[in-house]
């Protein structure tokens, strides 16, 4: 079963390929990866979702490994946490005009938008969650895509509630806490 | 005042408390190694980077402080990383600096410039490159406490040539910024309640020791604890030595050449209390069929740890010293007089077997070489091994009952670890006793240091166990690949004169009765000496648990005739 975590990491140079190295060395293995700034330019944001065969049992081994990175700040799982999913795709199909209008249509239907129109193909933004974006895709398909890019899922929790923390010792949002905890004598 | 980078890194490492380094000057750390000479810093000249890097893991495990090693760029730098590697298995402090190419060459190829950061990212705690000057004084300063805090682990830093010689404003940082690392202290009082409970109900519990009892200081909590329960104690590899093997309640080594009676008291308990330890293959045996009548409870700094390999009952996140601290008011007082006595009958049981009852057959073995190290140091020595047949008998018969006194490559398995360790671990305390226990093959892979140990003068006394094999692996061809022997003829040099020739005094010894005598005349000599002892070329390391099997599926020593 896949699971969605968004962890919140420290804004350093070669911090994606510390999480990376880190999930191809535990032999995890990666649906989606998303990495983007925050509000707080000291810290970047990754969503990534995780097939875990052996369920939460796996999530608790990527949660804790994550922590084991002097980099990540927090981890949550908001695998079955209300939340708002969203991936972002851009489809180029091969269509003259004679076929626009149904490709229009199709759009419209999915909340899609052309963003492209050449005398040959379009390209169309779809923003949603997967199974929409795949739906959508399977309508397009015999219409002859010819590329496709995909940003990956990003998440975020409904309210104000936070996703699960199992790890033992982690409580509460250790972001809120960064500038508190910010200095430390060792 | 403005310093140079390479001056800001020996004003924050003396500051850290580093009084030796081991290591090796070219191009790339040239800077540093000319700043060095202002700075109260002795430096260990090594004759290869692997042996500098075990050097440091030894004084480390040794000191209880963190130890230091230092290469240059490219080559320099990945001789290191078999060292760097033992280190991070082992949960060992030690910091490296290795010298790296000018910021602006970094990704062109320039000459001996390689990915250092990129190499060792799954094999340090945390790693850093450093590009400018003014990075330095932080970084240090966060790597010796990433090192040494939590569960330890090495740190290299990475340090581009331009940073070393350019200046910058020198100010020792008091603080370190790490919003992201936080080890755990102590665990919640549930969930300590939550093992008060087990505890009350186990009728037959034993006690894992690993490593983390040494890391954390935890000997004496442990002993209150063990004493107060009368819990039996059965330790891993890297445990030994935290709970004194003399003590009644000591079980000795659990696991693949664990005792028989260890192994039985772990698949017949009923409770499994495992502190500071990771259930490595090595211990567990098959997993299907390992303690399956036993509640578990885990004390562990490294949350990853829990339920990686074993799913267990009641995890205790935590400092083991101050989780125990806090457990042992908890707890009542119990006997289990009955579960006892029947280790102990298992115990008799296996003892008739064992080589020690063996008499003088005109042949030498090496249970009986480190009974009689043993008994000649009065089992205080620091003990150091490489790996294979004579790292488990030194585990089995050279029984530890102080702390730290066992240095070994648990986790890595790592060949040559013996001498170079044995070499840091003198510098951690030069009026300690130190031997170094390797085999033929393991040797002749760090056996450079000797003239390192020489230029130092480190008193430490090798014993060489000579059975002219790769003798773990011939064992394992003889159990598991019908005898085939393959690649393990080993042809070495004459260790005598290999070892006079680094300027070392050496004897050979071939029967038992020059044993003691040889003994007596290593201990006698200030300075490195070595011993080759030539020992019965196809005895088998026993009891063996074989790979994939249960743990209570051992192999044991055939009954002499």
């Amino acid at each position: 079963m896949n699971y969605t975590f968004i962890a919140l990491v420290e804004n350093k140079p070669g911090v994606l390929n510390r999480v990376a190295s880190l999930f191809r060395r535990r032999n995890f293995n990666i649906e989606s990866l998303a990495v983007g700034r925050t509000e707080n330019p000291e810290v970047s944001r990754m969503t990534v979702v995780v097939d875990c065969p052996n369920g939460d049992m796996d999530a608790h081994k990527i949660e804790a490994n994550l922590y084991k990175l002097v980099n990540v700040i927090d981890v949550q799982d908001v695998t079955r946490q209300p939340s708002v999913t969203r991936d972002l795709a851009l489809i180029k199909i091969k269509v003259g005009p004679e076929k626009r209008a149904e490709v229009n249509g199709l759009a419209e239907i999915f909340r899609a938008h052309i963003v492209d129109v050449a005398f040959d193909s379009v390209i169309v933004e779809i923003t949603g969650t997967e199974d929409k974006i795949e739906g959508m895709i399977e309508l397009l398909r015999p219409l002859g895509i010819v590329e496709m890019v995909r940003t990956g899922q990003v998440a975020m929790t409904r309210g104000l509630t936070d996703g699960v923390r199992r790890v033992q010792g982690v409580t509460g949002n250790r972001y809120e806490d960064v500038s508190e905890m910010a200095e430390m004598a060792p | 005042m403005k310093k140079t980078g390479a001056e800001i890194l020996w004003e924050c490492v003396v500051r850290e408390g580093v009084e030796v380094v081991f290591g090796y000057p070219g191009g790339a750390n040239m800077p540093i190694y000319d700043a060095m000479l202002s700075y109260p810093i002795h430096h260990v000249l090594v004759r290869h980077e692997q042996g500098g890097a075990h050097m440091a893991d030894g004084y480390a495990r040794a000191s209880g402080k963190v130890g230091m090693a230092m290469g240059t760029s490219g080559p320099g730098a990945t001789n290191l990383v078999t060292g760097i590697a033992t280190a991070m298995m082992d949960s060992v402090p030690v910091v490296f600096v290795t010298g790296q190419v000018a910021a602006h060459l970094i990704g062109g190829d320039a000459f001996q410039e390689v990915d250092m950061t990129g190499i060792t990212l799954p094999i340090t705690k945390h790693n850093y490159l450093v590009t400018r000057a003014d990075e330095i004084a932080e970084v240090v300063r966060e790597a010796f406490y990433i090192a040494r805090s939590g569960r330890p682990g090495p740190v290299l830093i990475d340090i581009c040539k331009n940073a070393q010689v350019e200046s910058c404003e020198f100010e020792y940082p008091e603080n370190v910024k790490l919003p992201g690392y936080q080890p755990v202290d102590h665990s919640p009082k549930e969930a300590l309640e939550n093992a008060v409970k087990l505890i009350e109900k186990a009728q037959r519990p034993v006690i894992l020791c690993g490593h983390g009892v040494l890391v954390s200081k935890a000997e004496e909590a442990l002993m209150n604890f063990a004493v107060k329960t009368q819990t039996p104690v059965a330790s891993t590899l890297l445990g030994l030595g935290a709970f004194p093997a003399s003590h009644e309640l000591s079980l000795g080594m659990m696991g693949m050449h664990g005792e028989v009676h260890t192994n039985l008291a772990i698949q017949n308990s009923d409770l499994i209390l495992a502190f500071g330890m990771r259930f490595d293959d090595r211990v567990t045996g098959t997993l299907k069929t390992y303690a399956p009548h036993a509640k578990k409870i885990h004390v562990e700094i490294d949350p990853s740890e829990i339920h990686k390999n074993v799913a267990v009952d009641v995890p205790l996140v935590g400092d083991l010293k101050t989780v125990l601290t806090d457990l042992v008011p908890m707890v009542d007082e119990y006997d289990h007089e009955e579960w006892k006595k029947q280790i102990n009958e298992w115990k008799s049981e296996a003892d008739a077997r064992s080589i020690m009852n063996w008499p003088d057959d005109g042949k030498l073995y090496v249970p009986h070489l480190i009974g009689d190290i043993w008994k000649a140091t009065g089992g205080g020595a620091i003990v150091t091994t490489d790996v294979g047949q004579h790292q488990m008998w030194t585990a089995q018969y050279y029984a530890f009952d102080k702390p730290n006194r066992w240095l070994t490559s648990g986790g890595a398995g790592t060949m040559g670890f013996g001498l170079p360790s044995a070499i840091g671990a003198w510098f951690a305390n030069k009026e300690q006793e130190v031997w170094a226990v390797a085999g033929d093959g393991g040797f002749q892979m760090t056996a450079a240091e000797l003239t390192t140990a020489v230029q130092e003068g480190a008193n430490v006394k090798v014993a060489i166990m000579n059975n002219s094999f790769l003798g773990m692996v011939r064992q394992w061809q003889e159990f598991f690949f019908e005898k085939r022997y393959s690649a393990v003829n080993m042809l070495s040099p004459d260790f005598v004169k290999l070892a006079e020739a680094h300027g070392v005094p050496a004897r050979r010894v071939t029967k038992r009765e020059e044993v003691d005598e040889a003994i007596a005349w290593a201990r006698s000599i200030k300075g490195p000496t070595v011993i080759e002892f030539k020992v019965e070329m196809e005895d088998a390391v026993y009891p063996m648990v074989p790979a994939g099997a249960a743990l209570d599926q051992m192999l044991q020593r055939p009954v002499k005739k």
